[in-house]
């Protein structure tokens, strides 16, 4: 394990931001902290960067104990939502401010920006001011700031939150690259979770000040053990005690073994997909999906009854519930 | 546009009455007999001593302000603590403070039956009537600029670009000299300039402190109300030019370095 943390509380006036929480990553992974906005997951990555500190528990990262140590010797590399850029300091000096604090020989940093300058794909900028660059240039500058000290751990705080749609799914692409190339061990902190399911191998589900589920993500949303990660992972219906997905609720025209009926109240053609709400019998309102072959095999219209059957459902026990 | 024009119009001639007008009356009356009264006023042995007590006076008042200044300005604009306001209402005292009362108040604590004045003059060091009143008065009445001008830029500059050259290994004195101080370099500049300004310029504090005494323990505006009071009028304004000149100066020095760091 690169980062381990143990029982971790922090509160902030009244406001508890961490409830005892716990949370390994492995060595070169890409870990996604998920969850909605005061669920504390930026708390927590602060905490792990030294850049708060908790009222309680521990921090390990490489096996040592690095609670009481400051940011500047955890050897870490944070990227800040905002950027942070050093609006005074040219591309070049914001790179290699790491290595300038750390005294090194000006030749070395010179060829160590100039090799970062190309992995983040901003050759010829590096004379420029941040003011000079886009948004998405300016976050990967901060990247390669972050890497230029070689971290034993990458922390990004919401880094694509600032950008734009399409510049926030290239980046996306490019740091899983990016991630695959240097296996620096990293932690993402996002509220998207198409985001967290893209780009990270792990993901921990935080809410209310506590991570309710850690794995990888495709587990995440097939095997989902509590009613809020299976909420946060997509639409889903309630049918009785079970969840069942809008994908897993399978339309007939003929009972074929569903018992129950509803009517089709409105459909929505989404290109491959179309989504039908659907309203059952007893009032209860449904969402399913199928595809667009699936809805012309079956002919669907607005105003059709049909009979509704979950492939797949999901019965939380109690302890696990909402 | 006829409106612009008038309040252009209305700015100019109330600049001109006010500020511009009185300056160059001075230059000229200065000036009339032409340059050689000027340099023999200015070149006299009073004139020269209280030039160069008033450049010691900045030499130290300012220096000291600033790094007082920016201290005061991180802690005001950071942190939280208690007596916070009254610690910021301390600093801007001076402003309101009339230098007179301040002159006032250093006598009582140094002068001959003063809280210190008995203990100093045992060591050796005569506070009043001396260069360390002048000195010292000025410090108080220059007190507020840096911090004043710091604490709004600071509070706009947030805690981010400091925090990630943490996360870069800077330590503390790293982080105010290479990121924080050059990001409020205009405030911080801007400080300075005024902190000089009323250093240079400032009378009613010294005035009561400084035993006035030509040669000895007169700065340069002490010496043009001397002049001023002895009827040498040529001296007085003489020596105005030459504060007048150190001002603009200052003002100019300090851009040209600005323009300089942008670069």
């Amino acid at each position: 394990m690169t980062i381990q943390v143990r029982d971790i509380s922090k509160q902030f006036d009244r406001h508890v931001a961490l409830d005892r929480v716990s949370l390994e990553v492995p060595r070169g992974s890409l870990t996604a902290l998920l969850g909605p906005s005061g669920s504390g997951k930026s708390t927590l990555l602060r905490i792990i960067a030294g850049l708060e500190t908790p009222d309680a528990g521990r921090i390990w990262i490489d096996g040592s104990d690095v609670t009481g140590v400051r940011p500047q010797r955890r050897g870490i590399g944070f990227v800040f939502q905002h950027y942070a850029a050093f609006k005074h300091m040219t591309v070049r000096n914001n790179i290699g401010f790491g290595l300038s604090v750390r005294r090194r020989p000006k030749a070395e940093i010179r060829a160590r920006v100039d090799e970062l300058l190309a992995i983040v794909q901003l050759e010829g900028l590096g004379d420029r001011y941040p003011s000079q660059l886009s948004g998405g240039q300016r976050q990967r500058m901060a990247l390669a700031r972050a890497l230029a000290v070689d971290p034993a751990v990458l922390l990004l705080d919401e880094p694509f939150g600032a950008l734009d749609a399409r510049v926030r799914g290239e980046l996306r692409r490019w740091l899983r690259r990016l991630h695959e190339q240097t296996e620096v061990t990293t932690v993402l902190v996002t509220h998207d979770q198409e985001e967290a399911m893209e780009v990270a191998d792990r993901i921990a589900v935080m809410d209310h000040a506590q991570i309710r589920q850690v794995g990888p993500p495709r587990e995440l949303y097939d095997d989902p053990s509590n009613p809020f990660v299976m909420e946060f992972f997509g639409t889903v219906n309630r049918v009785g005690d079970a969840f069942v997905r809008p994908h897993d609720l399978k339309l007939h025209r003929s009972p074929n073994g569903a018992t129950q009926t509803a009517t089709v109240e409105r459909l929505v053609h989404l290109g491959f997909v179309v989504r039908a709400d659907l309203v059952k019998d007893d009032g209860q309102a449904l969402t399913a999906q199928l595809t667009a072959d699936e809805a012309e095999h079956l002919g669907l219209e607005v105003g059709d009854n049909v009979f509704v059957a979950a492939r797949r459902e999901r019965v939380f026990l109690e302890g696990e519930g909402i | 546009m006829k409106a612009k024009f008038g309040l252009r119009a209305i700015a100019g001639v109330y600049l001109t009455l006010v500020l511009v007008g009185p300056l160059v009356i001075v230059f000229w009356s200065a000036f009339r007999h032409g340059v050689g009264p000027v340099w023999d006023a200015i070149s006299s042995p009073d004139a020269v001593a209280a030039l160069k007590l008033t450049l010691l006076t900045a030499a130290i008042a300012v220096p000291a302000n600033t790094i007082f200044g920016i201290l005061a300005a991180l802690v005001l604009a950071r942190r939280r603590f208690p007596g916070r306001r009254a610690f910021s209402a301390l600093i801007d005292l001076p402003l309101a403070l009339s230098p007179v009362v301040v002159g006032l108040a250093l006598v009582l604590v140094w002068g001959r039956a003063g809280w210190f004045g008995p203990w100093a003059i045992n060591h050796g060091v005569s506070v009043i009537f001396s260069t360390p009143g002048i000195v010292l008065a000025t410090m108080v009445v220059s007190l507020p600029f840096v911090t004043r001008e710091l604490v709004p830029v600071l509070r706009e500059l947030g805690i981010e670009q400091q925090e990630a050259a943490a996360t870069l290994g800077a330590n503390p004195l790293q982080i105010v000299w290479r990121i924080t101080l050059p990001a409020v370099r205009y405030g911080l500049i801007y400080g300075v300039v005024l902190t000089t300004a009323r250093v240079i310029g400032e009378f009613g504090a010294v005035a009561v402190v400084s035993g006035n005494i030509a040669g000895q323990s007169q700065t340069m505006t002490l010496y043009v109300e001397d002049r001023f009071q002895e009827f040498d009028l040529v001296g007085a304004y003489s020596a105005s030019v030459l504060l007048a000149c150190i001002s603009i100066a200052t003002v100019v020095v300090l851009r040209l370095l600005n323009r300089r760091g942008v670069q």
